[in-house]
């Protein structure tokens, strides 16, 4: 359930995109909470990826996004993200023409691959600090999109499908490092792999045409088989197998 | 031979000049998404400004002076730069079509103010000694302002290259050539780098309209509007912000453009200009998508 | 009903007054150079219509379909030079040069646009550009003798009906370019209200989604392109025969940013913001410049006077401030202004 001692880091009032007479997300509501992971699920093209976006200010939004307690609606990117958001972009968007090192490094004037953050969670770019990103595997390009934002001070991370396309060896990798993160930080992720989802989420929001239909605990929505295909279209076992 | 040693370096120097002219506006397409139709008028911008110093300035010798005007040229052009993007180009971000259209007026407008001001017909722009004379290679008599062209141009390049390459401006420069909204979702003012970009390609349009000045040996309003198409087309044949494709288009457009006006005839060495174009568009048209 | 008004009865009305104007004798000092039905006022008139009409065939491309041309002057050229060539050259009589000149200006903008609709957005208006300027280069480099180069072509008197010549006859060139505009009008009604035209329309509004949802992007923009390029041509025609032949000028970029220009002033994506934008553009620029002959400006020093004279400095100007305070150009100003009069 919503912890409803702490403020939560991040609410969401009333949130509504368009995009021409495309109404993506119809009057979004919810909170994430100041601790943990929560999943933002549905299937594909409710908007979840938009509301992602919509919360750092990448699509036009209405509405209120208040982040630890202060209304961040009118601020640009830019604000928000030195405020202390991450985003970890759907498809990372690493810079393919840069190298590794170049792509952390752009980060902040004093940050690369030599970043404590980066040596104790992704110790395998270091090797690679001069291959040029476009070069790398979907893992690995995943591994520079999480560090770069791993290497400023957050107070809330948006992390949208981190494990799409990614080998279950990896999947399992890319789950380490969020859990690990998620001990400081509370990151807000959208996943469609529910065995992930129950392993890592504290919270769910379920988001159906452009709207909440659901909010509860990750281990009450994914036990409920019933639940979780009326919500999601999915079962449990479809959920583990399809990506 | 000789002929064709004339036209090879006559064609490199003409490079030059499409490479001074393109090279911004490569980089600031590339980098904004905004394709600056002003960019021609700032070349005659910076023409008219480097023609307005070298005539006051009598007592200097003619290389000298045309020195003064260069500084003037690049200054001229660089003010313009950062006024027109942030009172123009600025509030309008990312609305691209609408930037187009505002870099129209634009070029319609200043172009237009010019002629009111020094009138429609061409100045005489003086050069000094030096510049007008010619020197034998390869018993080629050679206009010597086509190898100020080929220095001014690789300045340029290799001062670029290095902006690029060992700079944090740089940096950001590339990164957002490739994806600038990414760059801003990393926390990075690319607002103000757009600016510098900015400013730095309408300094170098400046340089180009004084160089054109040069070449021509004078100036004129009209001289920024077909130097500008060409630069166009540079700027797509080479892959729209990339340097490297810049420069290689530019010095191919002004190889086959020479070579062709000679061996073929008069005109024809624009028209295979425009057909190399349609060439690169069949064959690999995903190279001009630019950035996101 | 309000709807019905505005989009049949309105046009009708308009479409009676200005095809009775030839029999109006009033002198209308200042706006018209003589009597409404004189030969100079007509002439006027005719230009103006025609360049609403060629401003209205960009307008498919760039208001209806978001599609950023900067080669529309290839095709209003082509439709000019063609019908003067295949006058010159062949001996054709006018009507089936301008068959002539339609389809080879037709067929020219389905290959050229299946070309430059291979890149998107700013490229395609880059490519389209070097395009429109190549063929710039031909006509002023008049290859053969055949366009006439810095001269231009005149239609051949022998070959043209009677009626269309002389200054007598100026208002049967009238009469001629309101019924190309009318044609205009009819066709782009025609083409939105298909099914190519809301493809047309998303594909504005939002290309990526337009593909998404299924719709053939490349072709709703190569069939807006050629559609908008034959009524450009049929433009060009009429030009040709109002002013009596081909000028160089209508194939120069500037040509086609004066389009834009028009399209935008008046209002993109709209028929009667297309039509407004390039009837006040053409009789702006013939008026302005008997303005900037006057000694009104004279007072003024020296380099003021200079710029304020160029009507393009004035122009290029009231653009940008369109671009930044009435995007949606004249007649959406008019129509804001109406709405609000509205109870």
């Amino acid at each position: 359930m919503t912890d409803v001692r702490t403020p939560p880091v991040l609410r969401v009032q009333d949130l509504h995109v368009r995009y021409g007479r495309l109404h993506v997300l119809q009057g979004v509501s919810f909170d994430v909470p100041a601790t943990g992971v929560t999943a933002l699920l549905g299937r594909n093209g409710v908007g979840k990826s938009t509301t992602l976006k919509a919360v750092l200010g990448l699509a036009p939004r209405t509405g209120t996004v208040e982040l630890a307690g202060r209304d961040v609606s009118s601020w640009s990117v830019m604000r928000t993200v030195r405020d202390g958001v991450g985003y970890v972009p759907e498809d990372r968007e690493v810079f393919g023409d840069l190298t590794v090192d170049e792509n952390l490094r752009l980060v902040g004037k004093d940050v690369g691959v030599e970043a404590p953050v980066v040596r104790e969670l992704f110790g395998d770019l270091l090797a690679r600090r001069t291959q040029r990103a476009r070069t790398l595997s979907g893992g690995q390009q995943q591994m520079v999109a999480l560090a770069r934002v791993l290497l400023r001070e957050n107070r809330l991370l948006l992390v949208d499908e981190p494990t799409k396309g990614l080998a279950p060896r990896l999947v399992t990798e890319v789950a380490d490092v969020l859990a690990r993160v998620a001990t400081t930080t509370p990151i807000l992720l959208v996943e469609q792999n529910l065995p992930l989802v129950r392993r890592i989420a504290d919270t769910v929001v379920v988001l159906d045409a452009g709207q909440v239909v659901h909010r509860g605990s990750a281990a009450e929505l994914v036990g409920d088989p019933e639940l979780t295909t009326r919500l999601l279209g999915v079962s449990m076992k479809q959920g583990a197998a399809g990506d | 031979m000789t002929d064709f040693v004339l036209l090879v370096v006559t064609g490199v120097g003409l490079g030059a000049l499409y490479f001074l002219a393109a090279s911004g506006l490569s980089l600031i397409y590339g980098l904004m998404g905004v394709l600056n139709f002003a960019h021609g008028a700032f070349m005659v911008a910076g023409a008219y400004a480097g023609w307005v110093v070298v005539s006051h300035l009598t007592g200097l010798a003619g290389g000298l002076a045309l020195a003064v005007g260069v500084v003037a040229a690049l200054a001229v052009g660089a003010l313009i730069g950062l006024v027109v993007e942030l009172v123009l180009i600025r509030p309008l971000y990312e609305r691209h079509i609408q930037q187009v259209l505002v870099t129209v007026g634009l070029s319609l407008a200043a172009v237009a103010a010019v002629q009111g001001i020094w009138g429609p017909d061409a100045r005489q722009l003086p050069k000094g000694e030096w510049l007008s004379s010619t020197t034998s290679v390869a018993g080629a008599h050679v206009p010597n302002d086509r190898f100020l062209f080929i220095a001014a141009a690789l300045l340029l390049f290799v001062g670029l290259k290095a902006l690029l390459q060992f700079t944090r401006l740089g940096l950001v420069i590339r990164a957002g050539v490739e994806n600038r909204r990414m760059v801003a979702a990393l926390g990075i003012d690319v607002q103000r780098t757009f600016t510098v970009v900015f400013v730095l390609g309408s300094a170098a349009a400046g340089l180009a309209g004084i160089l054109g000045g040069v070449y021509a040996s004078s100036v004129t309003p009209g001289q920024g509007g077909s130097m500008l198409i060409y630069a166009f087309i540079v700027v797509v044949i080479g892959g729209m912000g990339s340097l490297n494709g810049t420069a290689v288009a530019a010095l191919a457009v002004g190889l086959v453009q020479q070579l062709t006006n000679f061996y073929a005839a008069s005109g024809v060495g624009d028209l295979s200009v425009v057909l190399l174009l349609a060439l690169v568009l069949l064959l690999r048209p995903r190279s001009m998508e630019g950035a996101r | 009903m309000t709807r019905r008004l505005r989009t049949v009865a309105l046009p009708l009305v308009l479409l009676l007054v200005l095809a009775y104007l030839p029999y109006v004798p009033t002198e209308l000092p200042g706006l018209l150079p003589d009597r409404v039905n004189g030969p100079g006022s007509m002439q006027l008139l005719a230009i103006c219509l025609t360049t609403a009409g060629i401003a209205l065939s960009y307008d498919v491309l760039f208001g209806r379909t978001g599609l950023l041309s900067f080669g529309h002057a290839l095709v209003v050229a082509a439709g000019s030079y063609l019908t003067a060539i295949a006058m010159s050259s062949l001996d054709l009589p006018l009507a089936l040069a301008a068959v002539v000149a339609l389809v080879g200006t037709t067929l020219l903008a389905l290959v050229v646009g299946a070309i430059a609709l291979r890149v998107g957005g700013i490229a395609f208006a880059m490519v389209t550009l070097a395009f429109a300027q190549a063929a710039s280069i031909v006509v002023l480099r008049n290859p053969g003798g055949v366009t006439g180069g810095e001269e231009g072509l005149t239609l051949d008197r022998d070959l043209m009906p009677n009626l269309l010549l002389g200054v007598a006859n100026a208002p049967y060139r009238y009469w001629v370019a309101l019924g190309f505009l009318v044609v205009a009008w009819l066709v782009v009604a025609w083409l939105v209200r298909s099914r190519v035209g809301h493809a047309m329309a998303a594909v504005r509004e939002n290309e990526a989604r337009a593909a998404v949802l299924g719709l053939p992007v490349y072709r709703t923009k190569l069939v807006a392109l050629v559609v908008g390029s034959f009524l450009g041509a049929l433009g060009g025609v009429v030009h040709a025969v109002v002013l009596g032949g081909s000028s160089p000028h209508i194939t120069t970029a500037e040509f086609t940013l004066s389009l834009l220009v028009m399209v935008v002033l008046g209002g993109a994506g709209s028929s009667w913001g297309a039509v407004v934008g390039g009837f006040l553009y053409a009789y702006a620029d013939a008026r302005l410049i008997e303005v900037s002959g006057s000694s009104l400006l004279d007072h003024l020093p020296g380099a003021l006077g200079g710029v304020l004279s160029e009507p393009l400095f004035i122009l290029g100007t009231f653009f940008v401030l369109i671009v930044y305070f009435a995007p949606t150009g004249i007649t959406g100003l008019g129509r804001r202004v109406v709405r609000r009069g509205e109870p």
